[in-house]
């Protein structure tokens, strides 16, 4: 049996400290955790809120194989990847992505691995809602974050 | 022809104005790249939605796929532009 990998796709908050207990209770083999939690910003004062938007069945798949990857590729024990879809406003919480390993290297490598992974092809779209009122706009995939993808090719 | 389940989002959902559809094609509509093509030939909607073909992704039965994917025997296309998740 591989490790364990949860994906959650939600419209709802999660607990960050809830989810590393799920991961990690009862695992005295466990020797490292890192969690990275993505939230919205706000842009300077600018945006009002996000509106993320998913295709429902594909982003769970997705997330899914991207996480067995990265506890193939680093040896991971366990595996936690949650990410929100709907309205949400500056200081919520987006992602969640929480690794285990017995050293710290393998867990914040799969972690990272995980999130470049995760934003370049899970399907997700944010659009913004501007605190002046006017229409948001969609917002434009980055060349950076294919890059940060693509540093991981071997 | 065949028949083919096709849904949209963000962007390409808005621009064409609706989720999802279920559309008749010509045999000669063999790959995903030749879908694109053809759909640009159903009304400025789907022209200025598809109007820069090559950043449209595609995944067929929910997984990505090429432009020069064929499209037989596929349950479901799903067409959007790059993702900003995360």
């Amino acid at each position: 049996m591989g490790a364990p990998v949860t994906v959650r796709v939600q419209r709802e908050d999660f607990d960050l400290s809830a989810e590393v207990s799920k991961l990690s209770s009862d695992r005295p083999d466990i020797g490292a955790v890192v969690t990275f939690s993505g939230l919205c910003r706000d842009e300077a004062g600018m945006l009002a809120a996000l509106e993320l938007e998913h295709y429902p069945g594909m982003a769970e798949a997705e997330i899914e194989r991207i996480c067995n990857l990265a506890v193939e590729r680093f040896g991971l024990q366990a595996a936690t990847a949650i990410h929100r879809y709907g309205r949400i406003i500056p200081g919520e919480n987006i992602v969640l992505v929480v690794t285990a390993s017995p050293h710290r290297q393998a867990a914040f490598d799969g972690a990272s691995f995980i999130m470049d992974f995760l934003k370049t092809s899970a399907p997700f779209w944010k659009k913004e809602h501007l605190t002046d009122g006017t229409a948001g706009s969609w917002v434009s995939a980055k060349d950076a974050d294919d890059t940060a993808r693509d540093r991981w090719k071997r | 022809m065949s028949t083919v389940n096709l849904v949209y989002f963000s962007w390409v959902r808005e621009r064409i104005g609706k989720g999802e559809e279920t559309l008749e094609v010509p045999a000669a509509v063999v790959t995903i790249a030749d879908l694109l093509a053809h759909l640009k030939t159903l009304g400025e909607e789907y022209e200025t939605a598809l109007e820069h073909q090559n950043v449209i992704r595609a995944a067929i039965n929910q997984e990505h796929v090429e432009h020069g994917e064929p499209i037989a025997g596929a349950r479901e296309i799903a067409l959007f532009p790059p993702m900003t998740g995360g």
